[in-house]
């Protein structure tokens, strides 16, 4: 039961608040009832304790784990929780050396500093690309292990035994001779003291020793987040904090000119102040709903002053997404090379059976639930406390610094769970609301918290490149496929963020058009870079998001030219290929058998079956999908998906991957499309950027090949694979060769 | 010079409204005035201050500090901001907080008073639902809405019933937990 007092004893009163999404029990135990805001006053994150010099990242065990005296560990992961279970998986790879029971672990985000930096270079830390658990498991495997060591000598000198009579079992040290045990609770305090063994000096558990890697561990925070006591960005709330919302320029380098009705809107219920921002105006107001109304009612003469010609983009006037499709199909050039094997040009010029056609992709919002907010906190210090949403702390910091015009070091990065990512969260020029929030706190002089509606959030959310890939291949006497040239006209995402190098290709903007395993022996693929007015972003499994699609399809729209069925022209062209065969077959006996169709269904309706692959991030997929039509438009019944990555650490939460990356393949290749008219989104909200309802849900059958090679990612990689495989099935129930998502926009006829 | 009314291009470019009803009470009279009125969340009155068109979404997360019921969309789309009002769910964030006024209203806070929401949330746990989880309290607020008008629905009243957005796909894990519950009624 809640009453006021609960509330207020939820409020920050501490000076140097830490938010912390906590689990139920700590709650409890901390007095703060369910619902309160949950924002601890926090030990040190970091280090005040065992300074060694010169320690890597990732090694430093008192940066990262506390142990408390009722046996709870308290780990600062390097990775933030998004949905994709790393905090588990953390606590499973650290619990798992330092032998303690995943269950017993609280897991907040780290702040910014040099000991999360454990991917090594170039990441240093992010949280993206499926790298979270590859990258670090050995890092933190030996963390894990570097604290049980520090424990097992704190209990040798507490003990007053030889350390190599002592053993651990789980949460506690053992000294089977006199039967006496001490809790890691007990030990924590002399232990941390300790200095970092070297980490050259423990020995890491064998594979077949693994009481929770590779077990399907249940997720830390599912409690929290069914009883609404998980505490995101939006949720935080700081003392004497005032509210902002803002209006934004409606095209990318506009600027705010005379308000006209300033002063009425000054007037209006809960006003704080007005102000002009860069590309937007925003209203201060004591509640955020006051802020919202005030700042909509403005109206603002918004200046153009046309392209800068520097870096900053601008959206024309004139802008459509049409005419932008139109020019990247027609965009002249050969690009610049990718790939290439043999001789595809020559090939192609001489073969009498060559197939050519043009694919498309979309703009894609990420369009994840929790709209994007700051809090920022200048400090009497001379500090500033910072919460806000993000996949980079330490880049994060970077900017903040340089936009508040203070040092990094007295930025303090506060990365509370991510409502959703899926690539929304990195640093995005004209698209944080962190600029906007430490203008207002600094102009009227307290906290502020800037939240974006979603028609704002529409509005700037930089998206998942457009593509018009040119596809030429030809094919021998028995239909196989003997060259293919493949030209992507595209600006990928890295190039749009951090610049475009001249000389050379950006990975992402061709990645699952190369890479590719199948044995076509003469290939070509290219890019042809042109610029966007829109902002560009990372999505879900980025490049691979749309080029399996364009791939994938062409592949079975030369099967069907060569006459050869396309499950069978994939076994043929990875023959030889022991791991993707053996991961193709594995989803077809998911499936029951390879049935392509069309068939008749038990429900009346007219079915097919289609089928596609993909290698991205370190893992492979295999996906089969079977659709029909209702009304013109396709249902995707159901979807088996096999994924091979390597090794494993929660099968539950590969499951749990799955499902939500073919959720989010699904809706792109149904529904999903940004379009712009006039240098402006037609769409701002849900209601005409159409999500993937409950009702348009496909079942999802999830096959785990555990090959034991090298460890891949598994946050992304159950994507690309599911739109190929629904448009293949499509293609083929219906005739209609797909060649563009989504499938909303086309009719079809079965 | 472009001028932009952000209200105006809000209403150009967002067209759909709302396709459940609102409890319209006793919004005429509250309608602007900044008078203190009486609301009964999780069987605990509060005296708000919010005026009368204030969504109940803001009463509850910005001045009562519940922030357990979530802000997605503001259009009544995703219903992240799914609450109770008299046991119905209800998208509070296009609800007038003048509508409400009399009514019991119950949020994810006090979920687990509820007989049937705590066994909503046992089944949420059983299943490992949430991802990200930030639509899940709308889910759990909607299930427990179902389950309290049939306590044994079959899987077209759950697909009629469950219509909160979530990005993160877990639709199927939510579907299969609430079959559960209908199973235990069943055999209950």
């Amino acid at each position: 039961m809640l009453d006021t007092k609960n509330l207020e004893r939820g409020d920050l009163a501490s000076p140097t608040p830490t938010n912390i999404s906590r689990r139920g029990f700590l709650l409890a135990t901390a007095g703060v009832t369910a619902g309160a805001l949950v924002l601890s006053v926090g030990l040190p994150a970091a280090p005040a304790r065992a300074q060694q010099a010169g320690m890597a990242p990732g090694t430093r065990v008192p940066a990262f784990l506390e142990i408390r005296p009722d046996n709870t560990i308290r780990f600062l992961s390097p990775f933030n929780e998004g949905g994709q279970g790393i905090f588990t998986a953390m606590a499973q790879i650290v619990g798992e050396e330092l032998d303690a029971d995943p269950a017993a672990f609280l897991v907040e985000n780290a702040p910014a500093g040099e000991d999360y930096k454990v991917m090594g270079a170039p990441f240093g830390r992010v949280t993206g690309g499926s790298m979270s658990v590859r990258s670090s498991f050995d890092v933190m495997r030996r963390l894990g292990a570097l604290a049980r060591q520090m424990l097992l000598q704190a209990a040798a000198s507490r003990l007053e035994v030889p350390l190599g009579e002592l053993a651990t079992e789980p949460g506690q040290v053992v000294h089977a001779a006199s039967g006496r045990k001490v809790s890691y609770g007990d030990l924590s305090e002399t232990a941390m003291d300790l200095p970092v063994p070297d980490p050259d000096s423990v020995t890491l558990k064998k594979q077949e020793d693994f009481s929770w890697i590779g077990k399907p561990v249940a997720r830390l925070d599912v409690r929290d987040k069914s009883t609404g006591r998980a505490v995101y960005a939006i949720d935080v709330k700081v003392d004497g904090m005032l509210h902002a919302a803002v209006q934004h320029a409606p095209r990318l380098g506009l600027t705010a000119g005379h308000i006209r009705n300033e002063d009425t809107v000054r007037g209006m219920t809960g006003v704080h102040s007005v102000h002009t921002l860069d590309g937007a105006v925003a209203v201060v107001a004591e509640r955020w709903w006051n802020a919202k109304r005030a700042v909509e009612a403005l109206q603002v003469e918004w200046s153009d002053p046309g392209a800068q010609g520097t870096d900053k983009r601008y959206m024309p006037a004139d802008f459509s997404t049409a005419a932008f499709r139109e020019r990247l199909a027609n965009e002249p050039g050969e690009g610049k090379v990718a790939e290439e094997e043999g001789d595809a040009a020559s090939v192609l010029q001489k073969a009498e059976n060559v197939v050519e056609a043009t694919y498309f992709s979309q703009f894609l919002h990420h369009a994840q639930l929790e709209p994007p907010s700051t809090v920022a906190r200048f400090n009497d210090d001379g500090t500033l406390d910072i919460w806000l949403p993000n996949q980079a702390p330490e880049q994060f910091q970077a900017n903040i610094a340089k936009v508040a015009g203070i040092e990094a070091a007295k930025v303090n990065v506060h990365s509370p769970i991510l409502g959703g990512f899926f690539g929304r969260h990195f640093l995005y020029p004209e698209a944080n609301p962190y600029p906007q929030a430490i203008k207002l706190a600094r102009d009227v002089g307290r906290p502020v918290k800037v939240i974006w509606s979603r028609e704002e959030e529409f509005l700037r959310d930089p998206m998942r490149p457009m593509a018009a890939v040119r596809m030429r291949a030809s094919l021998d006497e028995q239909g196989m496929p003997q060259a293919l040239d493949i030209v992507s006209a595209c600006e990928g995402p890295t190039e749009a963020v951090f610049g475009h190098n001249p000389d050379k290709v950006d990975p992402t903007a061709v990645e699952g058009l190369t890479g590719k395993a199948y044995a076509i022996p003469n290939r070509r693929i290219s890019q042809i870079y042109v610029k966007n007015h829109t902002t560009i972003a990372y999505w879900r499994s980025v490049g691979n998001s749309m080029n399996d699609f364009l791939y994938e399809a062409f592949l079975d729209e030369l099967a069907d030219k060569g006459n050869i069925d396309p499950l069978e022209l994939r076994m043929r062209l990875l023959k030889g290929n022991q791991r993707l065969s053996t991961l193709l077959q594995h989803v077809v006996d998911l499936s029951g058998g390879w049935k392509r169709g069309p068939f008749d269904a038990e429900d009346g309706t007219k079915r097919a079956r289609g089928i596609a692959m993909a290698s991205p991030f370190g893992s492979h997929t295999a996906a089969i999908a079977e659709v029909s039509i209702r009304e013109g438009q396709v249902v995707v019944h159901d979807i088996w998906e096999s994924i091979d990555p390597g090794s494993i650490v929660n099968p539950a939460i590969i499951g749990a991957q799955i499902n939500s990356a073919a959720a989010l393949g699904t809706s792109q290749a149904l529904l999903e499309d940004t379009v712009y008219e006039k240098g402006e989104p037609q769409a701002r909200n849900y209601d005409l950027y159409p999500i993937l309802r409950p009702d348009q849900m496909p079942r999802v059958h999830v096959g785990i090949v555990e090959s034991g090679e090298k460890m891949g990612g598994i946050g992304e990689p159950g994507l690309p694979a599911v739109p190929p495989a629904i448009t293949n099935a499509v293609s083929h129930l219906t005739g209609k060769r797909v060649r563009s998502m989504p499938l909303s926009k086309l009719t079809f006829d079965a | 010079m472009i001028v932009q009314d952000a209200k105006g291009s809000r209403h150009a470019t967002t067209t759909s409204r709302p396709d459940f009803q609102i409890i319209a009470k006793t919004l005429d009279q509250a309608k602007h005035e900044e008078l203190a009125m009486e609301l009964t969340i999780n069987d605990t009155s509060y005296e708000v201050q919010s005026d009368g068109e204030t969504p109940l979404l803001w009463v509850i997360r910005d001045e009562l500090g519940l922030t357990g019921t979530k802000f997605g969309c503001g259009l009544a789309q995703c219903g992240a901001c799914s609450v109770l009002v008299d046991g119905v769910v209800t998208r509070s964030c296009v609800t007038p907080l003048a509508s409400v006024v009399g009514g019991r209203i119950t949020t994810i806070e006090a979920i687990e008073e509820d007989e049937i929401g705590k066994r909503v949330v046992e089944a949420w746990v059983d299943h490992q639902v949430p991802q990200c989880g930030y639509c899940q309290s709308g889910q759990v607020m909607a299930a427990t809405s179902l389950l309290k008008e049939n306590a044994n629905p079959n899987d077209d009243e759950i697909a009629a019933a469950m219509t909160n957005l979530c990005r993160c796909g877990t639709y199927n894990a939510i579907s299969a937990a609430i079959r559960d519950l209908a199973g235990e009624t069943k055999e209950g």
